[in-house]
C-alpha cells in the first residue's frame, strides 16, 4: 500500500465522514475534506506515527466564482520523516464561516491564515489575530476575490454616486 | 492596530494595546518603564521596507510586531489578468535577488499543469543558472548581513563577485536582474558561445574568494560574539514555524527540496546538503557559506554534462516558432500571432510546484480553468514564512541582536509583500 492510500485508509477509519473525494491530477493527490472536520483531520495527520505530516507548507484560498461553493481552502502538507506531500482541500460556502484554525497544530498557521483573510477574506474560526497584514487597516474588501475590480474604475460623481457604489464589491469593514 | 504609514503610531498605541495585539503572555514587572520603538520602514538593516514595532525594556526586546505590506503591489491579482507567458515578468520582481529561481518555480508549475517536460539541454541550463543565482543571492546576503555587524570590507568583496555573475546573466538574457530567461517549454534562447568559458573562469577563482570571506569573518571576534548563541531556534520549533532553507538546516533538520522532491534532474547531480545543529545566527551563516561551495560543485557538473540539442520543446502551441521561419511559413506566422495575442490554453486543474530558492522552499500554486490566463496563482514565498518567527527569535535579546537575526533570516521584502 503506498502512502497516498495509507492516508485515505487512516482517515476513513478515524473519520468515516471526513473525506468527500480523492482527486488526482499530474501525480498530486488532493483530499477533499469536510470543512467541519478539518482540524481533527490535521491533528491526526500530524500526530499519527505512520503519517507524521509535521510541516505545514502553505495555506492558500481559491475563489471559484461563478461556481458554488465559491471558496476553496488548500492546505499543503509535508511529512519530513517520510518525505511525502499531500494536499487537503475544503469547500467554504460563506467566507465569514470558514474552517477552524489549525494554529494549535502548526504554529505557522496563524500567520498564513492572516494572509488568506487579508487578501481573500476567508475568516478562520478561532484565530484571534486576524488583522490586515499587507493592506492598510481601513482597506475595504479583499482584492484577490474574483469580483474585486482590477483598476479601471469609473469616476464617482455626485450624479452617479449610487449607481457606481452599488457595483462595488461588498465592503467588509471590521 | 493602525499600521498605516504616516500615522503616528508611538503616540496612538499604548504598550498594553500592543501587547494585546501581539499576544505573548509574558509577565512584565513594570510596564510603565517600557518604551515603544518604531524601527523602519526606512532603516538600512531591515533589508528593505520592513517596519518593526518593538517594545523595549531598557535595551532588551520584550515584544515585537513586524509590520509588512509597504511593497504590496498585488502581483497575484495582476497575474490573473495576463496570459501565462506574459505573467512571467511579474515573478522577477518578487524576490529581486533571485529572479532566476522565481522564474523557474513559475515555469515548472506551468509545465506541470500542461504536462510537458523541458528538453535535456534546457534542464541542465536551468540548473546551471539557478545555482549561479544561488551564489549571487548568498553573496548579497553575506555582504549585507556582515555590513549590519560592521564588517564593511566583506560587503565590497561580495558585490565585486556578484557583479561578475550578473554580467553572466546579461550575457544570456540581456538583463542583469530581471531576466525572464526561462520560458514555458524551454528557454528564451540558447546560451551564447562565450558563456561556458566565462563560467569556467568563475569556477577557477570563486573557491579562493569564498575562503577569503570566511577568513575575514571567522577570526573576527566581534562577528563571532554577535552571532554565536544569538537567535537560537530548535529543530522542532523550526519545523512548527515552517522555516525552510538555511534557517531550517542551521537547526539540524535535513530538508532540501532539491533532494526531497527533485526537479530539473537534480537527482543526477552529486552534492551535499550542509547541516549545522546549533540553530543560531552563526550556524545559519555556516550553512549558507557551505551552500555556495556546493552550488559551485553543481555548476561544474552541469558544465561537464551540458548536452547538445534543442532548448525548446517541439510544440508550436506552447513555444513560438524561430524567427527564421516567419519569413516563409504561413503556419509559423499563425502560431506566432496566436501565441502573442491569445496565448496558449492550459487544462483545468491545479498543481503545486516547490523548488529550493536561495531563501528556502519557494512554492507556486497554480490553477488553470481551461483558458489562456491562470485562474489563480499563489506563491509561498520563503521569506514571508521565515519572517513569522522573527518575534520569537528575538524576545529577551538586545536590540542590536535583532539586527543580526534579521540578517540571518535573509528576507527579501519584495517577495514578502508581493
Amino acid at each position: 500500500m503506498n502512502r497516498d492510500q495509507l492516508v485515505v485508509e487512516k482517515l476513513k477509519t478515524h473519520f468515516p465522514e471526513a473525506v468527500e473525494e480523492v482527486y488526482e491530477f499530474r501525480g498530486e493527490k488532493t483530499l477533499y475534506i469536510k470543512k467541519e472536520t478539518i482540524k481533527p483531520v490535521c491533528q491526526l495527520l500530524r500526530e499519527d506515527e505512520e503519517l507524521q505530516y509535521n510541516f505545514l507548507t502553505d495555506i492558500c484560498a481559491d475563489d471559484m466564482l461563478p461556481d458554488f461553493p465559491r471558496f476553496a481552502v488548500n492546505y499543503q502538507l509535508n511529512s519530513l520523516p517520510h518525505n511525502h506531500q499531500i494536499r487537503l482541500r475544503t469547500w467554504v460556502e460563506d467566507p465569514e464561516d470558514g474552517p477552524e484554525t489549525v494554529a494549535s497544530v502548526w504554529a505557522i498557521a496563524t500567520w498564513l491564515e492572516m494572509e488568506v483573510w487579508d487578501l481573500m477574506g476567508v475568516r478562520f474560526k478561532g484565530n484571534g489575530s486576524l488583522r490586515r497584514l499587507f493592506l492598510p487597516e481601513d482597506w475595504q474588501g479583499h482584492p484577490l476575490r474574483k469580483d474585486y475590480p482590477l483598476g479601471y474604475e469609473e469616476v464617482q460623481f455626485s450624479f452617479n454616486f449610487d449607481e457606481i457604489n452599488a457595483k462595488k464589491p461588498h465592503a467588509t469593514r471590521d | 492596530m493602525t499600521l498605516t504609514p504616516g500615522s503616528d503610531i508611538i503616540q496612538e498605541l499604548s504598550v498594553e494595546e500592543l501587547r494585546a495585539k501581539v499576544g505573548t503572555g509574558m509577565q512584565i514587572d513594570d510596564p510603565e518603564e517600557h518604551m515603544l520603538l518604531s524601527m523602519g520602514p526606512q532603516h538600512p538593516s531591515t533589508h528593505g521596507v520592513l517596519r518593526l514595532l518593538v517594545e523595549l525594556d531598557g535595551e532588551t526586546v520584550v515584544n515585537m510586531a513586524p509590520d509588512i505590506g509597504f511593497l504590496h503591489t498585488g502581483i497575484e491579482k495582476n497575474m490573473e489578468a495576463k496570459t501565462y507567458t506574459k505573467a512571467l515578468v511579474m515573478t522577477d520582481r518578487m524576490d529581486y535577488l533571485s529572479p532566476m529561481s522565481n522564474n523557474l518555480g513559475y515555469i515548472l508549475a506551468i509545465e506541470k499543469l500542461l504536462g510537458v517536460e523541458a528538453t535535456p539541454r534546457a534542464q541542465v541550463i536551468r540548473v546551471l543558472l539557478a545555482e549561479l543565482q544561488r551564489v549571487a543571492s548568498h553573496l548579497v546576503w553575506l555582504g549585507t548581513s556582515a555590513l549590519d555587524l560592521a564588517a564593511m570590507s566583506v560587503f565590497l568583496y561580495c558585490f565585486r563577485e556578484r557583479e561578475y555573475i550578473l554580467d553572466l546573466f546579461e550575457m544570456v538574457a540581456g538583463q542583469r536582474m530581471m531576466v525572464s530567461y526561462f520560458r514555458p517549454g524551454g528557454l528564451w534562447r540558447d546560451l551564447p558561445e562565450e558563456f561556458v568559458p566565462a563560467v569556467r573562469h568563475l569556477l577557477d577563482f570563486m573557491p579562493a574568494r569564498i575562503a577569503d570571506y570566511e577568513a575575514l569573518l571567522k577570526n573576527n571576534p566581534i562577528f563571532l560574539q554577535r552571532t554565536k548563541g544569538v537567535g537560537v531556534i530548535s529543530g522542532e520549533d523550526a519545523i512548527a514555524w515552517g522555516l525552510t532553507g538555511g534557517c531550517l538546516r542551521g537547526s539540524g533538520v535535513n530538508y532540501d527540496v532539491r533532494k526531497a522532491t527533485p526537479y530539473c534532474g537534480y537527482e543526477t547531480y552529486d552534492f551535499n546538503v550542509p547541516l549545522e545543529t546549533d540553530g543560531d545566527v552563526y550556524a545559519r551563516y555556516r550553512v549558507r557559506m557551505e551552500e555556495m561551495r556546493q552550488s559551485l560543485r553543481i555548476i561544474e557538473q552541469a558544465l561537464d554534462k551540458l548536452p547538445d540539442g534543442p532548448v525548446n520543446i517541439d510544440d508550436r502551441k506552447i513555444v513560438p516558432p524561430p524567427r527564421s521561419e516567419l519569413g516563409h511559413s504561413m503556419e509559423a506566422v499563425i502560431h506566432h500571432f496566436k501565441l502573442w495575442t491569445e496565448g496558449f490554453s492550459a487544462p483545468k486543474g491545479f498543481v503545486y510546484q516547490a523548488l529550493e530558492s536561495p531563501r528556502g522552499e519557494f512554492g507556486v500554486y497554480l490553477r488553470g480553468d481551461g483558458g489562456p490566463k491562470p485562474a489563480r496563482v499563489h506563491f509561498r514565498p520563503p521569506s514571508f514564512v521565515n519572517l513569522a518567527s522573527l518575534a520569537n527569535l528575538s524576545k529577551g535579546l538586545f536590540m542590536a541582536d535583532v539586527v543580526a537575526i534579521i540578517g540571518s533570516l535573509d528576507i527579501v521584502l519584495g517577495e514578502i509583500d508581493r
